[in-house]
């Protein structure tokens, strides 16, 4: 395989994961509601992926699995704090303790198993193009619903009635109950869109990225995309320059310290970090413009007056 | 987050102690702070095997009890000392920088008895440091490594520029020069003891650097994985990997704990207990070699023999002629290196290609 071909792919499958958890992330965040949940509810996907795809041997009913119980796993949350009126950022920390916790203990016997993998797509001719050939057409399906995700979610925000109804109950949602919008049905629809997406990006890992199961695989993950949504200000282009770049830097470091660049290891692993909040901060540098794109009932609970 | 987990598992820990057993003994309580999940099968892994051996050979005489995912910051000191309180009589301490905070405690809580893993500082007489000499794995990998390389060039993944992980280094290059004068080691470093994402991407940049064998010093078994996915050959870790690699792994150094605790436990017990500093290797069978695997006969042979020679100390890795990396002698020709030297080792020798982070 050619050396940059290689790189690039390892650049997708690290961004990836990243991608799709902060895209639905900023659903939800965009509807009003923060879901610090989401590194467990990425590693519920994550072990459910593993689990079914041994019992199935199918690594796509598997991804469907992930979807499934990353979305019922954030309704848990939903129902916490629209029905309930739980404080929202103690629920979703509960919800990270919880996700880790529980996908340790289901996922006990499958530790030291090998994983299935779900093998890159391959298109006659396409895929065997040179260069673009791999990059274009041969990539796992997970990366493909990515791109598409972010386009959805783009066109859904700001080119839909629909998205803009929930735009408007993340900005202020006394005015959109006002106004007769179905508060909560709409933050309930958002939080189970984000649970989805991180179950999906839970699936990414453990059955392209690293296809085994081991407790804590997350690493941390789903807690970057948190914060690439917030440094994206809730932008989805941005959420995507974020990802990419973050990927890049984390495998382009990898490879100068291969290479040997006398520069100190402690910074280049430090690099990605830096490098994504340096970008995405000089991009949103008018404060004007990230005013209006932050949801302004963000992290505030509602409770509809009759 | 980390604060609840902890106040939690203390509680939990609480819960469960205090039990006395029926002749009026009170049962000896052995706990266990762990960096990783017992599931990584790497190195809690293995420090959990060790655990589990102690309730085996001491039945209901014992109790253990174990914390997960403990940071390697000042953080940790709260576990060890909840552990100390809720009447632990020896707490083991399984990752280097839990050096400080488990001095500190143990200064707190005399009774106590305080065993660290791969540190050096003891300050109190209730302090032990244990280790083994992993490294001397390392130089039969290195050997291995010169043999079936094809490219000359060999990976590591490591994660922190710490004496152990550069010993390790230092070994492995020696052993492969030994067989290859000219054998490179490219060395890349994740700062992490685990993350299997990241040790995953940090293979694919050193394979695609050019390495053709992998050897890390992290704790998953993503590097294998991905040696597994590009056709290489590597070395697992801390515990045999071979289900991820059957065609991949070489050898893997695993750590066999089991007989110290056991043997520090019952120290405990018998009242016998001293602060010591032990640095056991293949000599005490606490380092052990994976079976040789995908490789020729006569480099398992050779593998088989360097080993056989480090075991009855015939063969010490760190012997002279050694050159450092920026080219100062270090060791004269059949001169040992002393265990300070090793134990506070942070110089590369020379053919480490790669500058050490200090």
């Amino acid at each position: 395989m050619d050396v940059w071909a290689s790189i690039i792919l390892s650049i997708c499958a690290a961004s990836t994961p990243l991608l799709i958890a902060a895209i639905g992330e900023l659903v939800v965040e965009r509807s009003g509601v923060l879901n610090l949940g989401v590194e467990g509810m990425m590693i519920m996907g994550a072990v459910a992926a593993f689990a079914t795809a041994q019992v199935t041997g199918n690594p796509y009913i598997a991804a469907v699995a992930a979807v499934a119980i990353g979305a019922a796993f954030s309704l848990l949350f939903a129902f916490l704090t629209l029905t309930l009126v739980a404080n929202q950022v103690a629920t979703g920390l509960a919800l990270t303790i919880l996700g880790l916790g529980l996908s340790g203990m289901i996922g006990e016997g499958f530790v030291g198993q090998p994983g299935i993998r779900m093998e890159s797509i391959n298109i006659p001719f396409l895929s065997d193009l040179p260069l673009v050939g791999e990059l274009l057409f041969g990539q796992d399906l997970i990366f493909y619903l990515s791109i598409a995700l972010v386009i959805g979610v783009s066109w859904f925000l700001f080119k839909t009635r629909a998205g803009l109804m929930l735009r408007s109950v993340g900005d202020s949602h006394t005015s959109a109950h006002a106004l007769g919008i179905k508060v909560i049905k709409i933050r309930y629809l958002a939080i189970l869109f984000g649970g989805a997406c991180a179950g999906l990006a839970g699936a990414h890992l453990s059955l392209v990225y690293v296809p085994q199961w081991v407790e804590g695989m997350t690493a941390g993950r789903g807690w970057i995309a948190l914060a690439l949504v917030v440094f994206a200000s809730w932008r989805p282009g941005r959420v995507l320059i974020g990802a990419y770049l973050f990927g890049a830097v984390t495998i382009g470091q990898f490879h100068a310290q291969a290479v040997g660049v006398p520069i100190p290891a402690q910074f280049l692993t430090s690099l990605p970090y830096l490098a994504t909040i340096v970008v995405l901060v000089l991009i949103a540098r008018n404060r004007r413009l990230t005013m209006i794109n932050t949801p302004a009932a963000l992290g505030q609970s509602f409770v509809p007056d009759r | 987050m980390k604060k609840t987990l902890f106040a939690l598992a203390a509680s939990a820990a609480v819960m469960l102690s205090g039990q006395a057993l029926a002749d009026g003994h009170a049962k000896t309580k052995a706990c266990f702070i762990y960096i990783g999940p017992t599931g990584d099968f790497g190195w809690t892994y293995q420090h959990d095997q060790g655990r589990l051996a102690v309730e085996a050979a001491f039945g209901d005489k014992v109790e253990t009890a174990y914390l997960e995912n403990v940071p390697e910051s000042a953080e940790a000191q709260r576990p060890i000392e909840a552990f100390a309180r809720d009447g632990c009589n020896i707490i083991f301490t399984t990752s280097f920088n839990y050096m400080d905070p488990t001095n500190k405690a143990a200064k707190k809580h005399p009774d106590v008895k305080f065993e660290h893993a791969t540190g050096y500082k003891r300050e109190s007489s209730n302090v032990s440091t244990y280790s083994s000499k992993f490294y001397q794995g390392r130089y039969v990998q290195g050997q291995i490594a010169a043999k079936m390389s094809t490219t000359g060039v060999a990976g590591y993944i490591a994660s922190f520029p710490i004496p152990e992980v550069v010993r390790g280094i230092n070994s492995f290059i020696l052993g492969a020069q030994s067989v290859n004068p000219d054998f490179k080691l490219k060395v890349v470093w994740v700062s992490t003891w685990f993350d299997p994402p990241k040790e995953a991407d940090a293979a694919k940049a050193l394979i695609d650097q050019g390495v053709d064998i992998l050897t890390q010093h992290t704790d998953s078994t993503a590097p294998m994985q991905v040696a597994a996915e590009r056709g290489i050959k590597a070395f697992g870790q801390a515990s045999d990997m071979i289900k991820f690699g059957p065609e991949t792994q070489l050898t893997s150094i695993i750590d066999d704990w089991a007989p110290y605790y056991v043997e520090r436990v019952k120290a405990v017990m018998d009242g016998t207990w001293e602060s010591q500093d032990v640095w056991h290797g293949m000599d005490h069978g606490s380092v052990v070699m994976a079976p040789f695997t995908n490789m020729p006969d006569d480099v398992a042979a050779m593998a088989a023999k360097t080993t056989a020679a480090i075991t009855d100390g015939s063969l010490e890795p760190f012997t002279g002629p050694i050159t450092k990396q920026d080219g100062t002698a270090w060791l004269a020709d059949g001169e040992r290196a002393d265990i300070g030297t090793l134990l506070g080792m942070n110089f590369y020798v020379k053919g480490v290609d790669d500058k050490l982070p200090q």
